[in-house]
């Protein structure tokens, strides 16, 4: 791990007024990326502002129904909180799948969005990956590629989101909150993370001076049957080879509300905008699930050892979806 | 290099450390508290864990300025006055070690984790999310107890270990 | 997912009782493994200890043409970065001797640091010594090397066609024949004809390899995370040209090793290069990419089984053959075929072992090398006939369940798979399996049983004992052995205790270090049966000068007895009601403790010590095939959309001979189930084909089970004595890993109707 000057800011404008000033400077949350990538030589601020102390970890129910995220809760305090498991079940599963309790009592939400890939190229620094060194390639195109995306790629990068929560919260048309010295910007997580494209290095629309301060939920009553499912190579403590953040409302056997995001699969957390498309209005069958699922994954990607996600992909997303029908009361 | 002050099994610990330093390496080697294990060093094996006010956290990937002022419990900590915690005679009795080094974590992630349900905190497995008095079955043990890796094997005796000690 | 639990076992205590042996004992080191007091070898106080950290090299091959350290050694704390240009000068490892089971110390041929070529992608090229760890890694990240890149092989797949015979050796044979099974496999009315792969592992201790180094001299003090503490100072010695009598080496503490420890590797060498060279105390402690790049792991293979058998399942053809890999660099040849010269009573038989060598590092055992991955192979081949010949599997295998040995028509010393399979299919339930693959569900689950042979040979190394009985009662028994989590100097203390007849609490045991009598690496399963029989000898020895000490006093009730007329109990010794305790014998006679010692640690002594071994370990092989065995019952649910696989159920009946210690016995074995169910569905160790170089050097991506993994695990012992082996037993450490594979494979298609013949069973397989 490079040297580097640490600081600890007490509050908001403190910590956006000291990043403004340090261009080598990164902020710190819970550490259980940065400083993982620190040490790896992936990552090498200059300087490290300790955001912890900030007073961001609220979590307040809206006068609209929705709730206000401060970006500093702990990942484990969201899940346990109970607005969240009482109308947004889906983000206290997907956040309940992720790492491990210790990991979730130590990250935070605002960090969760800024996490990094697992790609195993981007991790190594002797490997060449356009993602941590620009221009250099992509040693996973024709490597070990079964973790990476098969939606959202480019030529220049196939790494994976790795997040389970920020799948959750773009189904829930999360929206992140964000400051820095020029004042303060609403973005939908939506249009948070930004594909690879040519520049790979480039992640999310933040821009280096801006802190993430919140996140915020719309009211969603559908939310209240959803579920996120999460496929992985063992049964606990594994990045998602696939995972389905769902929520389903059903009137007279007919789809009346939808929302549908996957995880593991994609280089964004990826709202499945197309099968929400197909199956609003539509008959909730298996049938309709499939066509969902297929219509969702027409433009998927194969390369030489993810092809099998494809299926996958399209086979969880019906099965998620079958469970809220049948078991989670969506009808 | 930074001052920072820790209360570490209850005693007030003073430390001069440059931020690069790890809470699982001021722990070990400033404080000479080496019961705290270093398996990975990047957060994915949970030999590390300790409790940071009543709370489990991987030591490897927090930097110890960051936990300034705070109330650290390590494995040196858990026994009472003169005596051991039920957890670490169960797991002697359970047989819930094998090498050793994993159990340290594996203790304190116990304890947590206890706590954590103990709050009604779900877990991954959890069928009635909403549910504040979820029953500790041998499922929800092994899920919540999944961030410690044991390569000896040794899983089934620390989840009696655990089982026991909930249910007395 | 609901898991149903096997029906009590009443009992678990063994035939071969003393009053200790066979109980279900705590382990001694309990407490202090539990409190965190446990020094591991990287945790031993040394005032100015300095930290050391490796540079791992980027290329399979090439030479090295520059290194560039400046920035480096610029780092705050850096004491000294030390590369090939400045090292001081070791000696290569010497030549392994087929005769000599501690020449094959060296994990690879390499001499580190003293040569600028580079032989694999991950070899240490540097390490710095810094005052702290963190400035050692720090400035290890800066080091940075340009290299001449030679042409390398490093693609196993690839280069398996060109595999080249493996040759034999007395200790690892590498295949035998019998007829002619090709054209008995030719003629079969019922046939399979199997290709397998296994990809390469890694040991995953959770404790990385350690060393702290400590030169005073010529005189060396290492503490090391080791299997064998005695291949850890006669190979510093070797290196460092200094005498092997002045270099202690210190591991009362293991984390874990599994093979990973048994050789010396880059680490251990280095940091005992770095103390020489800064003169100070040094410690490394391996980042876990670092035991990636520089501790060997268990080979890849490929295997080939095919079976022919009568329509009666009786078999005419057994043909089992692997390609595996050796570095150039050094290896050991896996001994993939080897339990299937001993399983089945085939007519004809063909087992052939072939390697390719490659530009990687040496690979080297891994908990029951050869057998873990050779009994997925041929167990599940056996479940693929049993299908072909619409048999059950477990009476396809008791239809060929040989009476001698098939290959040589050596006798078995002690064979119990019959009572074994009997036993856990009642227990296990098999009846209720349904033979029809795919049918049996459970919501979204599909439910499959498998079954599969484990089998481990057993024998035993040598092992010096010294025994002493003191004045106050207590009983010290020293040997360095090793104690990585086996329970070792648990079940030697109530060894002692009853062969003594002493209270279990009076023995005391001390053991991982080069001061006491010498043992053997902890390997093969057989550590505990090696130093029960030295122990055993050695308490015969003190009983006899208890005797003879307690005659020459006309005050002893044991004047005039004979020693074959004794019984030891109750602290001492008697005959009929009449008897003293050796308290009172030392007491009398005025001496503060007796001594027995077996084993001579001379070079005479210890010349004749081997000559004695290698003759015994010959000629009991030519007299008998020994082995631990067992049958391993297990049942798998696969999610129907996914292809996730859980393992819900799990049972071993296993004929291990006496079990010393029930819980600790049993936590081995368990221990074995865990790896296996690691093997079978998710552990790889991922080598890019490109560059030879591991790509998933991290727990996070290299899969270990983690809790949720793991289902209550039953084991369930025969518990009948072997007679030829010490107190009856053969050996627990590795036996537990084998056939868990098969047995989840075959389970795995019993749920689905798929064979998946490609470890790890990943749900990609089974869309």
């Amino acid at each position: 791990m490079k040297t580097f000057a640490y600081l600890s800011a007490p509050d908001v404008p403190s910590a956006v007024r000291a990043i403004s000033t340090e261009p080598g400077a990164k902020f710190l949350g819970g550490g259980t990326n940065l400083v993982d990538l620190m040490r790896e030589g992936v990552e090498a601020p200059d300087t490290v502002i300790d955001i912890t102390r900030l007073p961001l970890t609220g979590v307040e129910e809206l006068p609209d129904g929705g709730v206000r995220i401060g970006a500093l809760v702990r990942n484990s305090h969201l899940a346990a909180n109970q607005l969240i498991r009482s109308r947004y079940p889906l983000l206290s599963q997907a956040i309940l799948t992720g790492a491990s309790a210790q990991l979730r009592n130590m990250a935070t939400v605002g960090g969760n969005l800024l996490q990094r890939t697992r790609c195993l190229y981007f991790y190594d620094s002797a490997a060449a990956c356009n993602k941590r060194e620009p221009g250099s390639g992509c040693d996973a195109i024709g490597g070990f590629n079964r973790g990476n995306a098969i939606l959202g790629a480019s030529e220049s990068c196939i790494a994976t989101h790795p997040s389970d929560m920020a799948v959750a919260l773009v189904a829930l048309d999360a929206v992140v909150e964000v400051e820095s010295v020029r004042g303060t910007r609403r973005i939908p997580l939506v249009d948070f993370h930004r594909l690879p494209g040519t520049t790979p290095q480039v992640e999310t629309v933040l821009e280096a001076d801006e802190l993430i301060t919140a996140v915020e939920l719309p009211p969603l009553p559908l939310a209240a049957t959803s579920r996120y499912r999460k496929v992985r190579d063992r049964a606990s403590y594994a990045f998602a080879l696939v995972s389905v953040a769902a929520a389903l409302e059903v009137e007279g056997g007919v789809v009346t509300g939808v929302r549908i995001a996957l995880g593991g699969v994609a280089t964004k957390p990826w709202r499945a905008h197309e099968a929400e498309r197909v199956l609003l209005g539509a008959p909730a069958t298996d049938e309709s699930f499939r066509r969902a699922a297929e219509a969702e994954l027409a433009p998927a990607v194969g390369r030489s050892q993810n092809e099998f996600k494809i299926e996958l992909a399209q086979r969880a997303i019906v099965a998620t979806l079958r469970t809220l029908l049948t078991e989670g009361g969506a009808a | 290099m930074v001052d920072i002050r820790m209360r570490v099994n209850g005693v007030e610990e003073k430390v001069d450390l440059s931020p690069q330093v790890s809470l699982l390496d001021a722990l070990r080697g400033e404080l000479g508290l080496t019961g705290t294990k270093k398996g990975c060093d990047q957060g994915a094996c949970g030999a590390c864990t300790v409790l940071v006010d009543g709370e489990r956290i991987n030591s490897c990937l927090a930097l110890a300025v960051q936990y300034d002022d705070r109330d650290i419990t390590t494995v040196e900590g858990l026994a009472g006055e003169g005596e051991a915690h039920p957890l670490q005679k169960a797991f002697i009795r359970n047989d819930g070690l094998q090498c050793g080094y994993c159990t340290s974590g594996q203790l304190c992630s116990a304890v947590g984790m206890l706590a954590e349900h103990e709050a009604g905190a779900p877990s991954a497995v959890t069928e009635h999310l909403c549910a504040t008095d979820v029953e500790l079955s041998e499922d929800e043990i092994r899920e919540r107890m999944s961030g410690n890796l044991c390569r000896c094997g040794a899983y089934n005796g620390i989840v009696a270990s655990i089982k026991e000690v909930a249910a007395s | 997912m609901t898991q149903v639990q096997n029906p009590p076992v009443t009992t678990t205590t063994t035939t071969a009782a003393g009053k200790y042996v066979g109980q279900a004992v705590d382990r001694v080191d309990g407490a202090v493994k539990t409190t965190g007091e446990a020094r591991f070898a990287a945790e031993v106080p040394y005032a100015n200890v300095a930290h050391a950290a490796l540079v791992h090299s980027t290329v399979s091959r090439g030479r090295i043409t520059a290194v560039d350290t400046t920035a480096a050694a610029a780092v705050e704390g850096v004491i000294s970065v030390i590369t090939h240009e400045n090292a001081v000068r070791m000696r290569p490892p010497s030549k392994v001797s087929p005769i000599d089971i501690d020449s094959m110390a060296s994990g690879t041929t390499v001499n580190y640091l003293n040569t600028d070529q580079v032989s694999w992608n991950g070899q240490p090229i540097a390490v710095v010594v810094a005052e702290t760890p963190h400035a050692a890694h720090e400035a290890a990240g800066l080091v940075r090397a340009t290299y001449e890149v030679q042409p390398s092989t490093v693609d196993f797949k690839a280069e398996a066609p060109n595999a080249e015979p493996q040759p034999s050796s007395l200790i690892l044979p590498s295949g035998g024949s019998k007829g002619d099974a090709e054209a008995a496999l030719a003629a079969a009315p019922v046939s399979v004809d199997l290709r397998f792969t296994t990809p390469m592992h890694h040991h995953n201790a959770i404790e990385p390899h350690a060393t702290t180094a400590v030169w005073d001299g010529d005189r060396l003090t290492v503490h090391e995370a080791s299997q064998s503490v005695v291949w850890v100072r006669k190979h510093l010695a070797h290196k460092f040209s200094v005498p092997a009598e002045g270099i202690r080496v210190i591991a009362p503490f293991v984390g874990g090793g599994f093979g990973g420890k048994a050789n010396v590797w880059a680490g251990t060498i280095l940091t005992v290069l770095a103390a020489r060279m800064t003169g100070r105390p040094v410690r490394m402690l391996l980042t876990r990419e670092g035991v990636y790049r520089t501790v060997g792991g268990r080979t890849p293979t490929i295997q080939r089984v095919a079976l022919g058998a009568r329509s009666d399942g009786h078999l005419t053809s057994l043909i089992h053959t692997s390609v595996s890999q050796l570095g150039r660099v050094g290896g050991m040849a896996e001994p993939v075929t080897s339990q299937s010269s001993h399983l089945y009573a085939a007519d004809n038989l063909l087992l052939k072992q072939e390697i390719v060598k490659l530009d990687q590092i040496a690979n080297t055992s891994m908990r029951a090398p050869g057998e873990a991955i050779g009994t997925y192979a041929i167990e599940v081949a056996i479940d693929e006939l049993a299908a072909e010949l619409g048999m059950d599997p477990i009476e396809l295998r008791m239809v060929n369940e040989p009476e001698t040995d098939p290959l040589h028509g050596r006798k078995f010393s002690h064979r119990m798979l019959r009572e074994a399979y009997a036993r856990g299919a009642e227990r296990f339930g098999w009846a209720n399996r349904s033979p029809e693959p795919g049918v049996t569900r459970d919501g979204r689950w599909l439910v499959g049983m498998g079954v599969a042979t484990a089998y481990h040979p057993s024998f035993q190394l040598r092992a010096n004992v010294t025994v002493r009985v003191s004045v106050d009662g207590g009983v010290l028994v020293r040997c360095g052995f090793q104690e990585m989590g086996m329970g070792g100097a648990t079940a030697q203390a109530q060894i002692a205790a009853d062969a003594l007849g002493v209270p279990f609490e009076s023995v005391r045991v001390e053991y991982g270090d080069t001061a006491l009598p010498l043992a053997p690496m902890a390997g093969g399963s057989a550590q505990t049966a090696s130093v029960a029989t030295s122990l055993l000898a050695a308490c015969e020895k003190l009983k006899k000068s208890m005797l003879e000490l307690a005659k020459k006093s006309s005050e002893s009730p044991l004047r005039g007895a004979r020693a074959a007329d004794l019984s030891a109990r109750d602290g001492g010794l008697f005959h009929g009601g009449r008897g003293e305790t050796y308290a009172s014998i030392l007491a009398r006679a005025g001496i503060p403790s007796v001594d027995a010692a077996i084993g001579s640690e001379t070079r005479l002594g210890d010349l004749v010590g081997n000559m004695r071994f290698m003759s015994k370990f010959l000629m009991d092989r030519r007299r008998w095939v020994k082995a631990a065995c067992g049958a391993q019952f297990c049942e798998v649910r696969v999610d129907a959309d996914t292809g996730e696989v859980r393992v819900s159920r799990w049972l071993g009946v296993f004929d291990v001979g006496t079990v010393i210690n029930a819980k600790t016995a049993t936590s081995q074995l368990k221990g074995g189930i865990v790896m296996g169910i690691g093997a079978a569905l998710s552990e790889e160790s991922l080598v890019d084909p490109r560059h030879g170089r591991v790509m998933n050097p991290s727990l996070a991506e290299y899969h270990l089970p983690v809790h949720a993994d793991v289902p209550r695990i039953d084991v369930e012992y025969l518990d009948v004595p072997d007679p030829t082996m010490p107190l009856g037993l053969l050996g627990i450490g590795e036996v537990g890993i084998t056939g868990v594979a098969g047995a989840i494979a075959n389970a795995v298609h019993n749920a689905t109707g798929k064979r998946v013949r490609d470890l790890p069973i990943t749900l990609d397989k089974l869309l």
